[in-house]
């Protein structure tokens, strides 16, 4: 070979390994995209900003439940040091070393360059400790979260809770929620869930090797600013809440106390009740198995769920719909004599009175004038058979919302009972007559009425006929989008005359005034109307039951309140309501004796 | 002395030092990339490695003046003495020398390091050089052979005893020097397959590249007329590659170190390690290959500003390039870099002297078998090995040691109508 086919072909063997250079340029940097999106990824970290939560106003604008700040901790695994100090790592965050190891290897299960959650929900105060020593751990940053206050620790069941998502709520969202997002889980907050969450807003940044930001990305122009949620502002009266709350302590039942004029709930108790306080932050899991397994049942929410035979309650009703129907006038009289015979069995009175005309039943609650009355009504309906009077009967019943959900804007609600004609079709087969339901004239049997549905008939009879249905948000956002839900805007009309209220009326007042509960429910200066009832409890003691409304003129509140197991609804359930009108109405009352007696009383 | 000084600058080859100022030029700006700093926003700011390449680019500019000013005949003579100094060097470096990354490669002078090995390389070329002009015997010849392989194994043992292998590595390219001057091209033939049989056999299983290569022989002697001559000749070839076969694994397994043999299988694909051993390259790459067809600008490379690239203005300087300058900058690095090779050896084959022929395949050998394993590693062809790119790679001493290396082969070149054919 001579000297210059030598040179050639070292030329040659150079240029070849520069020309496979070049080739393999081209296919790692043009062919090839998967590498810059692994550099964004190395580069590039996407921080959520996460909105603040609407904040939840009373109807006086006092704050129920504001956003406190928590942090949560997050590690990236391939940033921690080989040395790191793990056991001082531990004590500043006190756990076990066990506990780091999982929670470790799980977040390298997800991920070694990308930020797994590793302690979550880590208080103000707790955090101000760790983040002085921070900075010797490398791979460990803080995100700051909120969660929610409740700085009167009352109307739990109202506001419900929140918490983390779940991987079916994930699935379901179709991307809004990610892993470690708060939602709703009960009451307003599911609720109210889309209005209050806001919407999250992100920020890319660059980061460096050791997870340090050094500058926004492309100038901030893909970030997007987080909208915080709307302020929902309560129908509640957080002052009359927690008075109910106190005068309901140590017992069991329900308060709901509504705006007749509105259909807007002042009050609303579920008791036993707890401290929302305790839902909230690292300690929600541990307390909510503790309230779970409580044989007292303090997240059963009573006045949606519970129902009550409606008893004597059912008595106004009864008047009202019998008048409707043209069959019983005011004057229109049933004789008593202690009892209502049916062959062997009788509808006991409490007392025997004389034959009462319709206002008087109505005060002294006769059993037998309503039997007499439910026999009028379904099997003297003219031209109607007895089915069919109980048609007529039922459809006036329903217009009620009894045995309907009344709609409220909280979930979970139930029903009540009110059996359909084909029910007792199917049991009596196609004859029969109003003494084989008898039961239903006094509101026992086969009848279910939940203490809000109670409410709602007492609204109804204080508004004459009319309501809007029960809830608890007046107003979602605010200023001029400023809104409330369509449905509570509708004023429902009940098919019953304003002409046939004023005898009802008449015997609620004179309950109060001067029948079954003037002992406690009368109040100086304010004219209550009211129902005492007692709802039989196969298990033990009746449940004690008072609905009433007050004044007479421009009704402002309607109540109805359920002591569990505390026998006539005079001794019980009458102050309760009595002395929450008091509080709503003039501010106060001076029959402390009868508040303390309340406050201290305990019925298990 | 006044025409003669004219004289010596008409006949630099401007074309070369055109090429050699601009891939420092290149160098300072990726170094710049690198190691960006928002603090210290000036090209020129001494306390970084930007302003310190800036610096150690004016000694060496200063350095390649004075090595054109200097008598163009004393190179030859001083050689042996250059080749010993730099030995020396290297063997005192052993003793007083300071460790960095397992290397006891470096001398510390105050602030600054010293690498004799990068020095080493100059000499060694010298002295080849100067062993080839000066004897009559021609590398076909044994005892040639013998010399210049001992001229080589002194500075190689030397610097494997300093644990920098990459630096050892580079003493290979003298292969080219060698071939050029009458090495028989069997040698490089038998390097290049020796290394594909390698790869194979760590790839695959021994016994299975062994069967092949057996079966290769066997096919080969069946399919010759001669058969008896091919049979031979075959068996000179098969025996040897089934040797080096069943040595692969043993030598790997003893004789590398534990990193090396991780970086390596890394590079086979036969770990996956992003983390550890495999770390640098992924990143290195991610760096390129993000890079695209244009780049992403000046200053604006993610990987390497944002320090995801360890070694970024030194070993993996051309990560910046790939990033910065994408595709069209790494070509334009490359053919840059091989206009200056091709021009180099075209200096070598035109010079008077076989001092000077050698010296130059010398030089072109070295710098293209840095650019081959540097960008080799930074596209993750070749395993990790942490040689500089020359006139680019943040150093002062790469910088002055390709400077000189390269400065005398200028040097040579425009006193070389001075000498007398």
């Amino acid at each position: 070979m001579n000297a210059s086919s030598r040179q050639n072909l070292v030329i040659f063997i150079m240029l070849g390994i520069f020309a496979i250079f070049v080739l393999r340029l081209f296919y790692v940097q043009v062919i090839d995209d998967s590498y810059s999106l692994r550099a964004d990824q190395n580069a590039i970290r996407k921080v959520t900003i996460y909105p603040a939560r609407g904040i939840l106003y009373d109807r006086n604008k006092e704050r129920v439940v504001v956003n406190r700040p928590i942090y949560d901790m997050m590690v990236i695994p391939r940033q921690l040091e080989k040395d790191m100090d793990t056991l001082s790592f531990c004590r500043l965050l006190k756990i076990d070393k066990e506990t780091f190891i999982a929670r470790l290897t799980k977040a390298k299960n997800h991920s070694r360059f990308k930020p797994s959650l590793f302690q979550t929900q880590i208080s103000v105060e707790e955090f101000a400790a760790i983040q002085e020593r921070l900075h010797e751990f490398s791979g460990f940053y803080p995100e700051a979260r909120t969660v929610r206050s409740y700085p009167y620790s009352s109307s739990a069941h109202v506001l419900g809770y929140i918490g983390e998502v779940n991987q079916r709520q994930i699935d379901k969202s179709e991307g809004y929620y990610l892993q470690g997002d708060y939602i709703g889980i009960g009451g307003i907050e599911l609720a109210y869930e889309s209005d209050l969450r806001g919407k999250r807003g992100v920020k890319y940044q660059y980061v460096d090797v050791h997870n340090r930001i050094v500058g926004s990305y492309k100038e901030g122009s893909f970030d997007s600013m987080a909208v915080s949620g709307e302020d929902l502002l309560l129908s509640l009266d957080i002052d009359l809440q927690n008075y109910a709350e106190s005068l309901m302590v140590n017992k069991k039942g329900s308060v709901v106390a509504i705006e007749p004029s509105t259909g807007e709930i002042l009050a609303f108790v579920s008791a036993p009740y707890y401290d929302p306080n305790l839902l909230v932050g690292s300690i929600r899991g541990k307390n909510y198995r503790v309230l779970a397994n409580d044989p007292s049942k303090p997240m059963f929410n009573r006045p949606l769920q519970a129902q009550y035979p409606p008893g004597s309650i059912f008595k106004p009703v009864q008047a009202l719909i019998g008048q409707q129907m043209g069959l019983i006038s005011p004057e229109t009289r049933f004789p008593c004599n202690g009892g209502y015979r049916m062959g062997s069995h009788t509808v006991k009175c409490t007392h025997v009175h004389d034959r009462l005309n319709l206002e008087e039943s109505i005060q002294l609650s006769c059993n037998p004038y309503y039997c007499w009355a439910f026999k009028t009504m379904i099997d003297n309906n003219p031209g109607k058979s007895s089915p069919e009077g109980y048609v007529i009967w039922r459809e006036h019943i329903a217009a009620f919302n009894i045995g309907l959900k009344t709609g409220i804007d909280i979930p979970n609600e139930v029903r009540g009972i009110l059996p359909s004609v084909d029910y007792y079709n199917k049991i009596h087969g196609k004859k029969w007559y109003a003494n084989n339901i008898i039961s239903l004239a006094i509101g026992q049997g086969e009848l279910g009425i939940t203490p809000l549905q109670m409410a709602n008939v007492m609204a109804i009879i204080a508004n004459r006929g009319w309501y809007y249905r029960p809830h608890l948000v007046k107003q979602i956002g605010d200023g001029k989008g400023a809104t409330v839900k369509a449905a509570f805007k509708e004023k429902i009309n009940v098919g019953i005359d304003d002409k046939y209220f004023d005898v009802v009326l008449d015997g609620m007042q004179k309950v109060v005034d001067a029948g079954t509960a003037r002992a406690y429910g009368k109040i100086d200066s304010i004219v209550v109307l009211g129902k005492t009832g007692t709802a039989q409890n196969p298990h033990g003691q009746d449940h004690a039951v008072f609905v009433c409304f007050a004044p007479r003129e421009n009704p402002k509140i309607a109540i109805a309140v359920v002591v569990e197991n505390a026998g006539y609804g005079g001794v019980w359930a009458a102050p309760i309501a009595s002395l929450m009108i008091e509080k709503y109405i003039k501010g106060g009352t001076n029959r402390t004796a009868l508040e303390k007696r309340l406050l201290e009383a305990v019925i298990p | 002395m006044q025409r003669q000084e004219k004289t010596i600058f008409q006949y630099i080859d401007k074309i070369s030092i055109l090429f050699y100022f601009l891939l420092t030029f290149i160098g300072w700006i990726a170094i710049y990339s690198a190691v960006y700093n928002e603090e210290y926003k000036s090209i020129f700011d001494l306390s970084q490695n930007y302003g310190k390449q800036l610096l150690w680019m004016g000694c060496s500019y200063l350095l390649l003046v004075i090595i054109l000013a200097l008598d163009f005949r004393i190179f030859e003579g001083i050689s042996p003495f250059v080749y010993v100094t730099t030995l020396i060097l290297g063997a005192g470096v052993l003793v007083f020398g300071r460790e960095v990354n397992g290397a006891k490669a470096w001398f510390e002078i105050g602030s600054f390091r010293l690498q004799p090995a990068e020095f080493m390389k100059l000499g060694t070329v010298m002295m080849v050089a100067y062993y080839l002009s000066n004897t009559d015997a021609a590398i076909s010849k044994l005892k040639a052979k013998v010399v210049v392989g001992l001229l080589l194994l002194l500075p190689v043992g030397l610097i494997i005893l300093q644990h920098d292998t990459g630096s050892a590595l580079v003493y290979a390219s003298f292969i080219f020097v060698l071939y050029r001057e009458g090495l028989s091209v069997n040698y490089l033939v038998f390097g290049g397959l020796s290394i594909l049989v390698v790869v194979m056999t760590l790839l695959l299983n021994e016994w299975t590249v062994a069967i092949s290569i057996a079966l290769l022989g066997a096919i080969y002697v069946a399919l010759s007329r001669k058969k008896r001559k091919a049979l031979w000749k075959t068996l000179a070839v098969v025996v040897p590659a089934i040797l080096v076969v069943i040595s692969v694994n043993y030598a790997f397994e003893n004789i590398l170190e534990e990193h090396q043999r991780q970086r390596i299988n890394v590079l086979l694909g036969k770990v996956e390690d992003f983390k550890g051993a495999g770390y640098n390259v992924h990143q290195s790459l991610i760096a390129i290959g993000s890079g695209g067809f244009f780049g992403k600008g000046f200053l604006q490379g993610t990987q390497t500003k944002f320090d995801f690239v360890p070694e970024q203005s030194t070993d993996f300087i051309f990560c910046t390039i790939g990033e910065e300058y994408g595709f069209l900058g790494s070509v334009l690095v490359l053919v840059l870099y091989a206009a200056l090779l091709i021009r180099i050896l075209n200096l070598a084959e035109r010079q008077n002297t076989r001092f000077g022929r050698v010296y130059g395949y010398g030089v072109a050998s070295i710098i293209f078998f840095h650019v081959f394993v540097n960008i080799g590693m930074a596209i993750g062809l070749l395993p990790v090995i942490g040689i500089p790119l020359p006139f680019i790679s943040y150093g002062g001493s790469s910088m002055f040691s390709f400077t000189i290396l390269f400065g005398i082969l200028i040097r040579l070149d425009s006193g070389r109508k001075l000498v007398l054919r």
